[in-house]
Order: C-alpha cells, then structure tokens, then sequence
C-alpha cells in the first residue's frame, strides 16, 4: 500500500478571451467554449511507498508549486487523482493565517486549529512547540512584533508539532538563519526515520540529494525524468549547466595525466592559499560563539563548558579562512569521577550531513585519561580546517566515557558552535580538501 | 452529509474564528467589548430620540409615543441583519483568499463563521431592543418568541442570496458594486420606514412582490401589534427562500474547484 498514489494528474487553467467571454459562456452554456485551456500540468503519475523520500525538482514554471497545491488539495486537479493513506502536514507557506494582532499563543492555537486539532490536543503540545520555536517570552506578545524569523519559527513548530505520516515540503525552509534550519532539518531526518514518507520540493540540489531516494524532474508540466535521486539530478545538473553555457557538450581532451606528488619538501598548506586568499575566491568563514543553551542530551556526569575554535596560539577566532590550521578546543566539567574519557566532536553541513569529525579515543587508547569530579578538562583538536561551499555548519561537541564502539554518553551538545562560509566559489563536493599540489603538464606526443 | 461532518471536525477552528473575530475588533480599544453594545444602543437612542420625541411621528391606531421607534426599530434591526450577512458572503472568499488559496481545509467553514458571527451581533442588538421595550413598557409578551421561526426563514433567503453573490463575485467583481446600489434600493422598496398600508394600492402590490416585505410586516406586527404573523403570506417568500439556498449551495459545489483558481 503506498503512501502516495498520484495518477494521471493533469491540471489545465481557463484563459478567457475577454472579460465578457465568461459570462456569455455561463449564461449560454451550450454556444461554442469560449475559453482556452492552459496545461500547467500534465500525465503526472507516481507513488510513494511509506517512509521513502521523493524529491521534486525543476526550474522556475515547471509546475512544481501546483503539483504541491494538488497533492495538498488546495487546488482541484482537471484530470486524475491523488490518493494519500495518513495525516499530512504541508509545509508550503509558513506563517500562513497568523493575525498580527494576536498573540504567539493564541495564533499558535488558531493555526492547530486549522490543522483540524482541537484547543486541548493542542495544549498538550504548547510546551514542546514553545522550546522548539525558542522564542522566550515573545510568546506571549503580539505576532506584529516578531521578526520574520521568529514567525517562520513559530509557523515551523507548530506545523510539525505532530508527526504527521506525510510531510509536504516546499522551499518554506529557505528562510530563517543557519542554526534554524540546522533544527528543521533534524526534524524532518527525525520523522523520516520513524516512518513519515516525505515530499520535498526544493532547488537545492543538494538538499534533495541527501534527503530523497528517488526524485522527479518536472519540465513545462510533465515529468521529464524519474527514478534514483542521484540519476535524476545528475541529468538535470546536466541540463542546467548545458543550457547555462549554451555550447556543445563535446570538448576537445588533452592528454592529461595527474601526477602524483612525490613527496618533496613537507608542504603544509594548500599550495594556492597565498594566491587565493588575495583574490575573492578567499574562503572566508565566520565562526559564531559557543551556544550555551543548545539542545544537549547525556547522562550528566559532565558538563560541556565550552567549544571554540582557535588559532594556533589559542586565541578565539571569529573569522577563519578555508585551508588554514585551526584548533578546536572543547573544555568539559567532570560532575562525577571520569574514567577513561573521550572527547569528540563532529562537523555537519545545514541539512545534518556528517562531514568530518574525530574524538581522543584512539589517541589515549594506551593511556586513559581520568578526571576527578570538578575538575575541567580540555581537549584541543588541530587540523587544517577543510574549504567549505558557501551555507552554515554546526559543531556537535561530546563527551563520553568508554571505548569508541561501546560508550556512555554524559553530554552531547548538537550545534555547540555554528559557522558560515560565505565564499564557496572553486569549492567541489561537500568539503574542499587542502590540496598539496596540483600539475599539469605535457607528457608525450602519441602518433596515430 | 458530507459537508455536516466537516464543519463538525473543524467546528474547534470555526469557534475559535467567531472568538477571534472579536477578540480582534475590539482588541486595541479601551472600552473593549462594551463597543459591541453602545452601536447598536446608540441607534436604537437616536431613532427613539428623533421620532417619538423630535419629530412626533405617529403610527395610525398606535398611539404610544415610543410606537414609531419601536415600529422602526422592528424593521430597521432585522433588516441590517439581513445586510450585515448578504454584505458578509458577498466578501468572504475574497476576504479569506490567501487562506483558501494555501491551506486545505474545508471552504464550507468560511460561510458558516461569517453566519455565526452575524448572528452574534444580532442576538445581541435584539436582547437591548427586548430591554428597550421592557423599559418603555412595549414589550409584546410571549408572542415574541415568534420571530424565531420568521428570523431562521431570513435566514436561509440571505444565505441563498449571499452564497451566489458570493460566488460569483469572485468571478465577476461588478457584482459586488453592482449589489450595494440594489441593497439601497430594495432597502426603500421594503416597508421599514413606511407601514406597507400607507402606500397607495398599485404601489402596495409592487413592494408585495418584494420577499423582504412579508417577513418585516411578520415582526412588525409581532412586535407592534403583539399578534402572530399571517403565516400564509411567508409562504411564498419561504418558497423563494429555499430555492435560492438550494441553487447557492449548488453554484458553491460546482465552481468552488474553478473559484480557487480564479482568487
């Protein structure tokens, strides 16, 4: 039984040729159509089964927002049907039917209300969407006084206060600040492994890439390709980028080899960084303070006391730049007696991609580290801090006790530390690896 | 059925709209709610005011000086009832656009918040009217409770007349200016101000063909007179009445897939 059964789906608008066509045509009903139909959509028809991702992708005008609307049914399709077994929430427009004047609460009731939930399963879950949206006492002020984030916040917490068995998303998530969306995608990854089957439309290939297992691209209406997420939006990068450079796939290939560097003088940094970091290819990279109240869980033994990144002299870094050396220090409380400490921490992209990350434990595997209760102790990790493409990141700081297959934790802080590259030109993949050395060069002349 | 079990399930989302509405009117006010009832009291004072004691009007065979302004009142107050809903459907999908456009849910609930809400004003206005008449020593006893049913039948004629206005007007925004100049008129073609037996007798038999007038003449009389209605003369507006609840209710279910395209 699938989640999603959306067949022949087709929706076409009425273009009238004027003002006037419209009402001769109701009046006189069996005179000649005097109305065009504007296919938007067309022959759409797929299935998800329970639990599994689907993405659409596509660009602007390709019908992406009204397939939503029609899965959603907002909009009633001209041809064909959609079927869905389950609760769904639609994330498509944040803050939709908040009132200014009203406050936080009070809207938040409203749009529960709207949801189809009543005032008392709705204060059941008052407590938790008033942690998640993290917007202290403004709860209780008038929404007109909001910043847009705080609104969009609220809107988020609200709609996924209850997991639905269908979540709809549209690029609502755009908005709202790094650390945000760092939450908005933890919970949705959290859904998803409980069973939610997800709907996702986005242009964030990316996003789509780590989130869905299959994808759909929809072109002027229909479905131009679907299947396997990474096929999918392989052949549309394809085509994006065919259409952006507007010429010939066919290029001309030199014989090229990639030498491999043979281990001369031992160079430290990224060759280029000198020739780099003059230019604006520079991968600035803005690191924010220690977040004291982010959401921890642990057994408590030990305290998280802070998490910074450092130069090579320790002292704090607000800016950093992709490639160079840095020193993450992670300073903990032991509450209790620690024996045989770990500390760890790992570094995730906005969409909760691990990226790197590492921990003391193979470190100080022949010599465990103890700490007595009350005492602080610190962990310094120095590593050439990876170039980042342009988004925001989060540290997860932790501290545990054990071996690295079998642990206690007593504090693991997600998002202790968040950071935001804001130049990601020349970066590929998920990170940029400092490259030792890059050649090219002649090798010999083949005769044919 | 089908439509019942909606409003059921949303019914927390439709009390909580009808809440809101007024919570939200008179939120920023100092005196709050009492507003809700100074309107319609200042009315009910100025008609009081100007007829029975600055102009002296009279209703023939009524001689109480309070009778003019209770005769007014009759008409003036269920006819702006009448209004306030027509006026009500006739905006409420362009109103609620955004809403109806974005979120599923079902459209049925925007009629029936604005019902509520209109009916609440009026349950309001009428209880100052009942206590104005006590207070002059008008009041017509038991026979009031006969505008009930005279009042669900004005009812069901505005919501007939305000579901297809209000459908249409989505599709044809004239009909929204297009009504207001109407209203104006049929408001002078209904015996509110004038009894109906002033008229001359030509003019008697065009405001009869009116539906409006057999149900004013009802309250009028049930208020005025003390006396029941002539049931058989709200026959044919009771007639004209379901016919267009059943064609609004129809016009709805036909082009509310098209309407949502249209807004």
């Amino acid at each position: 039984m699938d989640a999603i059964v959306v067949t022949n789906l087709g929706k076409a608008y009425r273009q009238y040729h004027s003002r006037w066509s419209r009402l001769i045509e109701w009046v006189w009903p069996f005179g000649r159509a005097r109305h065009e139909r504007k296919w938007v959509l067309r022959d759409i028809s797929f299935c998800v089964s329970p639990g599994h991702a689907l993405g659409i992708i596509g660009t602007n005008g390709a019908g992406k927002s009204t397939l939503l609307k029609l899965i959603t049914g907002t909009t009633q399709p001209t041809l064909g049907s959609v079927n869905m077994q389950g609760r769904v929430a639609a994330l498509l427009e944040l803050g939709m039917g908040f009132h200014p004047d009203f406050t936080g609460r009070q809207n938040v009731v409203m749009a529960a209300q709207l949801l189809g939930l009543h005032e008392d399963e709705v204060n059941l879950h008052m407590a938790e969407i008033e942690s998640f949206a993290e917007i202290g006492g403004y709860i209780d002020q008038p929404v007109r006084v909001y910043s847009s984030g705080m609104q969009v916040r609220l809107a988020f917490a609200v709609a996924t206060a209850v997991r639905p068995d269908i979540l709809i998303v549209d690029e609502a998530l755009s908005v709202g600040d790094g650390y945000f969306q760092h939450k908005c995608f933890a919970r949705i990854r959290m859904f998803q492994e409980k069973g939610s089957t997800l709907l996702f439309v986005s242009h964030d290939l990316a996003v789509v890439r780590s989130l869905c297992d299959q994808a759909i691209w929809l072109d002027n209406g229909v479905i131009r390709d679907a299947g396997e997420t990474k096929t999918v939006l392989d052949r549309y990068a394809k085509s994006i980028y065919a259409k952006e450079q507007e010429v010939e796939a066919a290029t001309t290939h030199l014989p090229v080899t990639n030498n491999i560097p043979k281990p001369r003088t031992r160079q430290k940094r990224d060759c280029r960084l000198d020739f780099i970091n003059n230019t604006n290819l520079r991968n600035d990279i803005e690191v924010f303070e220690f977040n004291q109240d982010a959401e921890s869980w642990g057994d408590g033994k030990a305290k998280i006391t802070f998490t910074q990144l450092q130069d090579l002299n320790g002292a704090p870094l607000s800016w950093i730049v992709g490639g160079e050396e840095v020193v993450l220090a992670i300073e903990a409380l032991a509450l209790e007696e620690l024996k045989s400490v770990i500390v760890g921490f790992m570094v995730r992209d906005r969409l909760g991609q691990n990226l790197f990350g590492d921990n003391t434990y193979l470190a100080t595997f022949d010599k465990p580290i103890a700490v007595e209760e009350n005492h602080l102790f610190r962990s310094n990790f120095h590593f050439f801090m990876p170039l980042l493409p342009r988004g925001t990141y989060a540290i997860t700081a932790a501290v545990a006790v054990g071996t690295q297959q079998n642990h206690i934790v007593h504090q693991w802080t997600n998002e202790a530390v968040y950071f935001e590259s804001h130049n990601g030109i020349g970066v590929n993949g998920l990170i940029g690896v400092p490259m030792q050395s890059i050649t090219i060069e002649k090798v010999s002349s083949i005769s044919r | 059925m089908s439509l019942v079990k909606q409003i059921w399930i949303y019914r927390g989302f439709i009390l909580g709209s009808v809440k809101r509405e007024f919570q939200s009117k008179y939120r920023n006010s100092l005196l709050g709610a009492s507003w809700l009832v100074l309107q319609p009291l200042s009315q009910i004072l100025v008609f009081t005011l100007v007829f029975s004691q600055v102009m002296r009007s009279r209703i023939p065979g009524l001689d109480s000086s309070f009778g003019y302004s209770i005769f007014l009142c009759a008409g003036l107050l269920t006819w702006g009832f009448f209004a306030d809903l027509v006026g009500r459907y006739q905006n409420m999908f362009l109103e609620n656009a955004n809403l109806i456009k974005k979120i599923n849910f079902p459209t049925i609930c925007i009629p029936v918040i604005a019902l509520l809400n209109a009916g609440i004003n009026f349950i309001i206005i009428l209880s100052l009217f009942i206590g104005f008449m006590l207070l002059v020593g008008s009041f017509p006893g038991s026979v009031l409770i006969l505008i009930v049913p005279v009042l669900l039948l004005q009812i069901t004629l505005a919501m007939g007349l305000g579901m297809t206005i209000g459908v249409l007007n989505v599709f044809f925004r004239d009909i929204g200016h297009l009504f207001a100049i109407v209203l104006q008129f049929w408001f002078w073609l209904t015996p509110i101000v004038y009894p109906l037996q002033s008229l001359p007798y030509w003019a008697q038999e065009i405001v009869n063909l009116n539906p409006m007038t057999p149900l004013i003449t009802a309250y009028q009389s049930i208020v005025v007179q003390g006396e029941p209605p002539l049931w058989a003369s709200l026959m044919p507006s009771c007639t004209f009445a379901c016919l267009l609840c059943l064609f609004g209710m129809y016009l709805f279910k036909i082009r509310a897939g098209e309407m949502i395209d249209e807004l």
